[in-house]
C-alpha cells in the first residue's frame, strides 16, 4: 500500500498538496510546542528548558515505532521508504557546522520559519542568514565538491551496522530515549529557568 | 514549573512523530526545511543571473534534477504549509507580535548580529550534511539512517561543546 505517491497511487499534484497540509501540521505542532521561542530552543543546552530533548525524541520514537509497525502489516514497504545516504565527512563536518550554526544563531531552519510567521524578527533574520549561507555554499562548490563527495557508504541502517533486526534497535533507542527524558526532567529543575 | 500555554512535549512529540510518519507513508519521504531555502536560492540564481546558474555546477546540478522547475519540489510545498501551521498555531495562542527575543544581558542588536551568523552557518552546513535538523537529523532517525543519526550526534555534540562559550547570549 504505502508509500502512497511512490506506489502511484496518488498523483504527484495531489501528494504535493498533501505536502502543503503535512507542512501545516509540522508547523503547528513545532510553534505549540515553543519551538518559535530561540530562548527555549537554546535552553537545552544550558539545560534550563529541554523541550528539544523531549519533542525530538518523542517524535523520533513515535515515528520509528510507527513505521515498524506499518511494515509489519503490510501498510508500507519500507524498502521504498527514502533512506539518508552515508557520506561520513560531510555528515559529520556538516553537522558541526550546523551545531555552530545552533547555538550561536539559536535556531535551526525548519524552527526559523515558525519564528518568523508569528514576528520574531530574530527569525527573520537567521532565515536571512541561511539564504546567504547556501548561496555561499554554491558559489564555493567547485572548492568543497570532492570533500562533498568523499567518504560515501551508501544507504546503511544503524541496525544493519550493529547486525541486529531492526525491531530490537527500536527498543534500544526507545529506552535511550527515556532515560534522557529522566535527564531532562532532572536538569529543569536543577537549572533555574525564567519565564520568557 | 509554571504553567504555560505550551503544548506538553511528549504530547508536542508524538503528534510531531505522526506528521513524520504521514509523510513516511504518503510520500515515502520525511519533513524537511533547507531543501527548500536551497530551491529558492537556486531559483534566484536562475532568474537573476541565468547564465551564470547555467555554468556553476551547483545550480545546475539542480536545474537538471528538477526538469519541471527547482521550485515544483515536495519540500517547497511543505514549508509553505509550515509558514501557514505556524501562523495558526501562533494566532490561536495570541503569540502573533513583532519583536527581537533575547536574554534581558544582551541587546537586541547583539541578537541579531548572532542570529545571522547562525543562519549563513545553518545554511552553509545544512548542504555539506545533505540535510538539517529536520531533513537529516530528525527524519535520518526515524528511518535509522546512519548518516542521519551521525549529522544529529554532530549537530548536539557541537552545540554542547560550544554551549560554554556563548552562555552569556542565552542565560
Amino acid at each position: 500500500m504505502g508509500p502512497l505517491s511512490v506506489n502511484e497511487i496518488i498523483s504527484s499534484g495531489t501528494n504535493f498538496f498533501l505536502a502543503f497540509i503535512i507542512g501545516i501540521g509540522f508547523g503547528f505542532v513545532l510553534e505549540a510546542s515553543g519551538f518559535s521561542s530561540s530562548r527555549k530552543l537554546a535552553g537545552v543546552f544550558y539545560g534550563y528548558d529541554t523541550v528539544v530533548l523531549k519533542v525530538f525524541f518523542t517524535a523520533a520514537i513515535t515515528a520509528m515505532l510507527g513505521l515498524l509497525f506499518f511494515s509489519l502489516f503490510g501498510w508500507v514497504d519500507l524498502s521504498l521508504v527514502y533512506v539518508n545516504p552515508t557520506y561520513w565527512h560531510s555528515a559529520i563536518a556538516g553537522g558541526i557546522i550546523m551545531g555552530a550554526g545552533f547555538i550561536t544563531g539559536g535556531f535551526c531552519p525548519g524552527t526559523s520559519v515558525c519564528g518568523a510567521a508569528i514576528g520574531k524578527i530574530d527569525a527573520m533574520v537567521f532565515v536571512g542568514g541561511l539564504f546567504l549561507g547556501i548561496f555561499f555554499f554554491g558559489e564555493g562548490y567547485p572548492l568543497w565538491e570532492n570533500f562533498f563527495k568523499d567518504g560515501f557508504s551508501g544507504f546503511p541502517r544503524l541496525n544493519e551496522v550493529m547486525g541486529i533486526s531492526q525491531g530490537v534497535l527500536v527498543l534500544l533507542v526507545v529506552l535511550m530515549a527515556l532515560a534522557m527524558f529522566w535527564v531532562g526532567e532532572w536538569a529543569e529543575k536543577k537549572f533555574p529557568r525564567e519565564e520568557y | 514549573m509554571k504553567q504555560n500555554k505550551y503544548l506538553n512535549p511528549y504530547l508536542g512529540g508524538v503528534l510531531l512523530g505522526l506528521v513524520l510518519l504521514s509523510a513516511n507513508f504518503i510520500s515515502g519521504r520525511g519533513l524537511g526545511a533547507s531543501g527548500a531555502f536551497k530551491s529558492m536560492v537556486v531559483k534566484t540564481v536562475e532568474t537573476v543571473a541565468p547564465t551564470h546558474a547555467e555554468n556553476a555546477t551547483f545550480y545546475k546540478e539542480n536545474i537538471h534534477e528538477h526538469p519541471e522547475g527547482v521550485m515544483k519540489s515536495w519540500l517547497v510545498f511543505q514549508v509553505l504549509g509550515v509558514i501557514v501551521g505556524a501562523f495558526i498555531s501562533g494566532a490561536l495562542a495570541g503569540r502573533l507580535t513583532f519583536k527581537v527575543e533575547h536574554s534581558p544581558k544582551i541587546t537586541s542588536k547583539r541578537r541579531l548580529i548572532f542570529a545571522l551568523i547562525g543562519g549563513v552557518l545553518f545554511g552553509f552546513g545544512s548542504q555539506l550534511g545533505r540535510g538539517c535538523t529536520s531533513g537529516s537529523a530528525l527524519s535520518g532517525m526515524a528511518v535509522l539512517s546512519l548518516g542521519g543519526i551521525v549529522t544529529m550526534a554532530a549537530i548536539f555534540g557541537t552545540g554542547y561543546a560550544l554551549a560554554y562559550i556563548f552562555r552569556k547570549n542565552w542565560i
